[in-house]
C-alpha cells in the first residue's frame, strides 16, 4: 500500500512539473458541447493569445446537470476550478453557496481586483436574473437566450397568413394552416421555460410569492392562476383540433419545426444558428411572443435562460485577479458581438448590441435582434426579473410531467397546475430545510 | 465455503498476498460504501457546509414516494423484457447454429462481436437508428402509420433502451447455449431419432431439460445485468424520460445525488441497492458454491 | 447431422442469416451515416447506402483535433482508453490473481473475514457509490501530502541533492491514469473466478508440488499460473472489453480534455443542445471506439469463449 502511494506520488508529481506552463493558471468549467464547444475554445485561445500573465484552462464537464455536479462534488474534495457555467436554474442553489462563503461574488471579485466595474454597461434583463438583493451581480452572464416565435416564412407567405401577434390570432392561423395541409402547425421546446416561466413574465404574473423568491428561499409556487390555466388549456384545446402537437422536454421537437410539419414554434433563440445551417428549403423567421389579450393589453418583457459563470472561493488571489481580467475580456464588446452573432444568444452588454448593429448585422440577418428587443422591452417588475427557486430541475421535472398530463388528456389544465404547485412546494420545503441559515 | 485439504503453512505471505485487493477494496470500495450509509441520515446542502442529523427521514421520505415504487416498477418491467427478449432470441439462434454444425463457427463469429461494444455505444447507435428526424428505423415505421417519438412518448422511450440493451445482450446468451448445446451428448438425441421423436419433440424432452442449468444461469446474469449495467446506455440516450418512464433503480440514484443534489435520499437510495445486491450476490453465490462442490 | 431435412436446413439458414442481418444492421447504419455530410442525414429517405464523405469524416476524425469533441484528436481518445483498458486489465488480474491464491491455498488469521470482504463487492457498480468515491480519489494523496511536510521531504531531498527542489504532491488522483483504474480495480468478479479455478486443482497436484520441494511462491508462478492460462487469456479479454467501455466514471474524474476517453468523447459530441448533433461525426467515433475490444473479441474468439463459458456455466 505505501509502496503503491509513493509512486502514485512520485508519477503525479512528474506529470504536475511536467505541464507546467507560463502564468498564473486559472480553470474554467463549462458545458458547452458540440459546435459551441468549438466556439468557447477559440474564446480562450484569443484571451490567452491576448496576454501573458495568465493562463486560462477550459473543460468540457458535460451537459450542464453533470457540469454543476462535478464542480460541486469538486468543491467538497477542495479541486474545484475557479469559474464554473451554471445554469439559470441552478441560481438558488449557487445564491445560498454564496451565503456560506463558497462562492465568490462578481462585483467583489472585480472590486478586490481593482478592475473597473460599470453594471450599467450591461443588458438590465440580462442581468437581473442574477443580482443580489442590493442589487449587486454575483455571476457574469455568458449565455443568454430568451424565447421567441419562430416562423416558416415561406409557408406563411404561400397561405397568405401574417405572423400572429396575439395567442387568439396564432390559434386562428393554425386552423388556416391546418386548413391549408399543414401537419400540426404549432410547437414549442423546454415548456416550463416558454409557457409558464415566461408566459408569467411576458404578461407581468409573478409564478411564485417572496417576488418570485428573490427576496427568501421561504416562497410559495402561485403559477396555478387563472391566467395560466387558461393558457394551458388552450394549448390542450388545440391539441384536440390537431393543431399542436406535442414533441418532447428539451428541443427534441426542433426536427418538426426544421422538416416544416410545424410552421410556429416557440423556443430559444439561440437556434438561430444551427437553423441557418439546416434549413434550406425555406425561409424562417422569428417575432416576439404572442400576447393573451385578455390577460394583458401589451407585453411586460422576457425572461433568459442559459447559464452564467459563477466563481468559487478556495483559491489565491493571484488567481482571482485573472478571473477578473479574463471575465473583463469576455464582457469585451468585440468578443460579445462575436458570441451573440455566432450562436443566436443574446449579447450581455449594450455596447456588444451596439457594435453588432453598426457591424450591420440586423440588416444581412434580419429578425436577430428580437430576442434583445423582447428582453428590452421594458424595466423588468418583481415579476420579470426572473426566477429564483430552489430544486428547480426536479421542478420543472414536476412541470414537465403533469404537462406531458394534459398534453395526453389525462388531466385538465387545472388540475395538473394545481398538483404541480403543490408538488412544486414540498421541493421547496425541502430545500428551504437543507439550506436555512445555520443558527 | 469450499475447502481444500492440501495447503501451505506460512502465515506472512498469505497476508501480503492478499493485502493489495483489500487495501484497494477497503479504499475505494467499503470506505466510500460507508461513507453512503452515514450520509443517508443526514440532510445537506449541495456544497456540503452544513449537514444536519435526521435520523430514518431519507428513508421515510422513499417508503412514501410512489414515484420510488414507479422505479422498482420501470425497473422490474426493463429487467423482465431484457432477458425474455434476449434469452429467447439468443435460444433461436443458438439452437439455429447447433442443427448447422459446419457453419457454427462462422454464425458465432458474426453473432458475437455486440458483447464488446460498450453500453452507451449500443445506445448511441439505437438512438440515432429510431430518432424521430434521421432514424431509418422511425422512418419506416412512419410508413407503416406508427408516429415514433421517444421524446415525448415514455412507451417507446422505454422500447428504445430495451432494444438497445437487447442488442447487446443476444450475443452473451447465444454463447452460452451453444456451449450448452454441444455438451448434449449426441447419443441421447441419436437415440430419440431412432425413437422417431421428431425435433420439436427432442427439443422439449431431452434439450430444453437438459439446458435449465445454462438457463437458470442466464436468467440470474442477465437479471444484473438488466438493472445495473445499462446505466450508460440510459444516460446516453433518454436521460431517464420523458416523464421518469425509463428511470430504473440505479438512474434514480444518479438522478437524486447529480441533478437533484439531494445527497441525504439518494445516499438511502444506494444503500437499499446495497442491501438488494448482497441478497442477490448470496443467492447466486450459494447456488455457484453447490455446484463447485459436487462436481 | 443425425436425420437428412433439406426444408428445415434451409429454414434454420434462413433464420441466421436474418439474425446475423438484425445484428449488422445498426453498424451498417452507422458506416452510411459516416460517409455522408451531415445535411444529407436529415433529408428523407435516408441514405442506405455509402455516400463520398467518408473519407472527409474518418480524416477530420483521426488527423484534426475535433471541435465538437472539445478540441482533442479522436486518437488521442483512443490512447487514453487504450492506457486505461490495459491498466484495469493488468492491475485486476495481478491483484486477484495473488488475492485468490491466497484464500485458497493458505490458512491464515481473518481469512474469512478477508473473503467476505471482498466478495461483498462482486456485483455493486461504481455507479451507485460514486460521489463518495470521487471524494476518496480526490483526497487519495493528501496524507502522503502531510507525510512529506511532516518529514521535511523538501529540505532533506535538497540536501541530498545538492540543489534546491520542491516536490508538489497533488490532493489525489484526479486527472490521472491512476485515478482512472484503481477504483475499477476494486471488484471481486476476477478474483471470484480465479478461487473457483484454484479450488479445482487436485489436492495431489499441490502433494507433488510440495513433495519435489516446490515452496508457495515456486508452485504459484511455476505450476497453478501455468495451469490457469486460458482462464488468465479469457479474463484479459473480458476485463479489456470491461476497462474500454467505462462511462460515468472517466467523465466525472478527468477535467483535462487531454484525458477524454472515446466513450465520453462521444457523448460530447452528441450534447448539442440548440444545434443537430454531426451525425456523421459522432457515427464514425462510434465505429472507431468499437472496432479495438470488437477486433479483440473476434481474433481471440476461441479463448474467449472458452474462458467465458467454462468460467460461468
Amino acid at each position: 500500500m505505501k509502496a503503491r502511494t509513493a509512486i502514485a506520488a512520485a508519477l503525479a508529481a512528474m506529470t504536475i512539473a511536467g505541464g507546467a506552463q507560463a502564468g498564473t493558471e486559472i480553470d474554467w468549467w463549462h458545458a458547452m458541447g458540440g459546435a459551441l464547444g468549438g466556439t468557447v475554445d477559440e474564446i480562450v485561445a484569443d484571451y490567452n493569445a491576448s496576454q501573458d500573465a495568465c493562463s486560462l484552462n477550459a473543460s468540457y464537464k458535460g451537459n450542464y446537470t453533470e457540469t454543476m455536479t462535478s464542480a460541486i462534488a469538486a468543491f467538497r474534495a477542495g479541486e474545484q476550478p475557479h469559474i464554473v457555467q451554471v445554469f439559470e436554474v441552478g441560481t438558488a442553489t449557487m445564491m445560498a453557496a454564496e451565503d456560506k462563503g463558497a462562492v465568490y461574488p462578481v462585483w467583489e471579485l472585480f472590486a478586490d481586483a481593482g478592475l473597473e466595474f460599470d453594471q450599467s454597461a450591461y443588458l438590465p434583463a440580462v442581468i437581473s436574473y442574477y443580482t443580489d438583493a442590493e442589487g449587486r451581480l454575483l455571476s457574469l452572464p455568458f449565455n443568454s437566450s430568451t424565447p421567441v416565435l419562430w416562423y416558416n416564412k415561406t409557408k406563411l407567405d404561400e397561405l397568405g397568413i401574417d405572423v400572429p401577434k396575439t395567442w387568439d390570432e396564432l390559434e386562428t392561423a393554425a386552423k388556416a394552416a391546418k386548413a391549408g395541409g399543414v401537419d400540426a402547425p404549432f410547437s414549442f421546446g423546454w415548456q416550463s421555460w416558454t409557457q409558464i416561466e415566461n408566459f408569467s413574465a411576458w404578461h407581468n404574473l409573478p409564478t411564485g410569492t417572496r417576488a418570485n423568491g428573490f427576496e427568501g428561499i421561504d416562497t410559495e409556487f402561485t403559477f396555478n392562476n387563472d391566467a395560466v390555466v387558461g393558457h394551458i388549456q388552450r394549448i390542450a384545446d388545440m391539441g384536440q383540433e390537431g393543431l399542436f402537437k406535442y414533441g418532447g422536454r428539451r428541443g427534441d421537437s426542433r426536427g418538426m419545426f426544421v422538416n416544416g410539419e410545424s410552421i410556429f414554434w416557440i423556443n430559444s433563440s439561440a437556434y438561430y444558428g444551427g437553423f441557418k445551417k439546416d434549413i434550406t428549403d425555406f425561409e424562417f423567421g422569428q417575432a416576439m411572443l404572442p400576447i393573451d389579450s385578455g390577460v394583458a393589453a401589451a407585453p411586460q418583457n422576457s425572461i433568459i435562460g442559459g447559464a452564467t459563470l459563477w466563481v468559487l472561493q478556495g483559491g489565491e488571489s493571484a488567481e482571482y485577479k485573472c478571473v477578473a481580467d479574463f471575465l473583463n475580456f469576455l464582457s469585451g464588446a468585440e468578443v460579445q458581438a462575436e458570441w451573440h452573432q455566432n450562436t443566436g444568444y443574446v449579447p450581455i452588454t449594450v455596447s456588444a448590441w451596439e457594435l453588432s448593429r453598426e457591424q450591420g448585422y440586423y440588416e444581412t440577418d434580419p429578425g436577430t435582434d428580437t430576442a434583445i428587443q423582447q428582453l428590452n422591452l421594458n424595466q423588468p417588475t418583481s415579476a420579470s426579473s426572473g426566477l429564483r427557486y430552489g430544486n428547480f430541475v426536479q421542478v420543472r421535472d414536476v412541470i414537465n410531467e403533469e404537462l406531458e398530463a394534459v398534453w395526453t388528456g389525462d388531466k385538465s389544465a387545472k388540475e395538473a397546475l394545481d398538483t404541480a404547485v403543490e408538488r412544486g412546494n414540498e421541493l421547496l420545503r425541502k430545500f428551504e430545510a437543507a439550506n436555512a441559515p445555520s443558527q | 465455503m469450499a475447502e481444500r485439504r492440501v495447503i501451505y503453512r506460512q502465515r506472512l505471505l498469505p497476508i501480503l498476498l492478499v493485502a493489495p485487493q483489500l487495501a484497494i477494496t477497503l479504499v475505494f470500495f467499503l470506505w466510500p460504501a460507508g461513507q453512503a450509509i452515514e450520509q443517508s441520515f443526514y440532510l445537506e446542502d449541495a456544497f456540503g457546509l452544513s449537514r444536519e442529523f435526521v435520523a430514518g427521514l431519507n428513508y421515510e421520505a422513499l417508503v412514501g414516494d410512489t414515484r420510488y415504487y414507479r422505479s422498482f416498477l420501470t425497473t422490474l418491467i426493463f429487467g423482465l423484457w431484457v432477458t425474455a427478449l434476449s434469452i429467447g432470441i439468443a435460444l433461436i439462434l443458438a439452437l439455429a447454429a447447433n442443427r448447422v454444425l459446419a457453419a457454427a463457427l462462422t454464425y458465432r463469429s458474426l453473432l458475437i462481436w455486440p458483447y464488446a461494444v460498450a453500453p452507451a455505444i449500443s445506445g448511441v447507435l439505437w438512438f440515432f437508428l429510431l430518432n424521430p428526424t434521421v432514424g431509418v428505423f422511425a422512418e419506416w415505421l412512419d410508413l407503416v402509420g406508427i408516429d415514433w417519438n421517444h421524446y415525448a412518448s415514455g412507451n417507446q422511450a422505454l422500447a428504445l433502451v430495451i432494444a438497445a440493451s437487447v442488442w447487446k445482450q443476444i450475443s452473451y446468451n447465444f454463447l452460452f447455449f451453444l456451449a450448452g448445446l454441444q455438451s448434449i451428448p449426441k447419443s441421447l438425441i441419436e437415440a430419440a431419432a431412432i425413437d422417431k421423436a421428431g425435433p420439436w419433440r427432442r427439443f422439449w424432452t431431452i434439450t430444453l431439460p437438459l439446458l435449465s442449468p445454462t438457463t437458470f444461469f442466464l436468467l440470474v446474469v442477465n437479471i444484473v445485468y438488466a438493472f445495473f449495467d445499462t446505466f450508460a446506455t440510459i444516460h446516453a440516450t433518454t436521460s431517464g424520460g420523458p416523464a421518469d418512464a425509463t428511470t430504473t433503480l440505479v438512474y434514480r440514484v444518479y438522478n437524486t445525488g447529480f441533478i437533484g443534489q439531494d445527497y441525504g435520499s439518494s445516499a438511502a437510495q444506494s444503500v437499499v441497492l446495497m442491501a438488494l445486491v448482497i441478497g442477490m450476490t448470496a443467492i447466486q453465490f450459494r447456488y455457484v458454491e453447490k455446484k463447485v462442490s459436487y462436481q | 447431422m443425425i436425420e437428412r431435412r433439406p426444408l428445415l436446413d434451409l429454414l434454420t439458414h434462413l433464420m441466421l442469416l436474418v439474425g446475423v442481418a438484425a445484428t449488422c444492421f445498426p453498424i451498417w447504419i452507422a458506416l452510411v451515416a459516416s460517409t455522408h455530410p451531415p445535411e444529407r442525414l436529415s433529408q428523407r429517405p435516408l441514405p442506405l447506402w455509402f455516400g463520398d464523405h467518408g473519407w472527409e469524416t474518418f480524416s477530420t476524425l483521426l488527423l484534426t483535433d475535433v471541435g465538437q469533441a472539445g478540441g482533442v484528436s479522436i486518437t488521442t481518445m483512443l490512447l487514453n482508453s487504450l492506457i486505461m483498458a490495459v491498466g484495469i486489465t493488468v492491475g485486476k488480474i495481478a491483484v486477484s490473481l495473488t488475492a485468490a491464491y491466497a484464500v485458497v491455498f493458505f490458512r491464515f488469521p481473518f481469512r474469512f473475514l478477508c473473503f467476505w470482504l471482498i466478495f461483498i463487492t462482486l456485483m455493486l457498480p461504481v455507479e451507485v457509490r460514486i460521489l463518495p468515491t470521487y471524494d476518496v480519489v480526490a483526497g487519495f494523496l493528501k496524507p502522503a501530502q502531510a507525510a512529506w511536510t511532516w518529514v521535511e521531504g523538501d529540505s532533506w531531498l535538497s540536501r541530498l541533492l545538492g540543489y534546491e527542489v520542491v516536490v508538489a504532491i497533488p490532493n489525489g488522483l484526479l486527472d490521472s491514469y491512476w485515478g482512472l483504474t484503481l477504483p475499477l480495480i476494486a471488484s471481486a468478479t476476477a478474483t471470484f473466478l480465479f478461487r473457483q479455478i484454484f479450488l479445482t486443482v487436485p489436492d495431489e497436484l499441490v502433494e507433488a508440488a510440495k513433495i519435489d520441494g516446490a515452496g508457495p511462491w515456486r508452485f504459484f508462478v511455476d505450476i497453478l499460473i501455468p495451469l490457469s492460462r486460458t482462464n488468465i487469456a479469457a479474463l484479459t479479454i473480458i476485463l479489456f472489453i470491461f476497462g474500454w467501455n467505462q462511462y460515468l466514471w472517466p467523465l466525472l474524474m478527468t477535467t483535462d480534455v487531454q484525458m477524454t476517453t472515446v466513450v465520453m468523447g462521444i457523448s460530447r459530441m452528441l450534447n448539442t443542445d440548440t444545434a443537430l448533433p454531426a451525425w456523421n461525426l459522432v457515427m464514425g467515433t462510434a465505429i472507431l471506439a468499437m472496432l479495438p475490444p470488437v477486433i479483440v473479441v473476434l481474433a481471440m474468439q476461441k479463448l474467449f469463449v472458452q474462458g467465458l463459458t467454462e468460467r460461468e456455466k
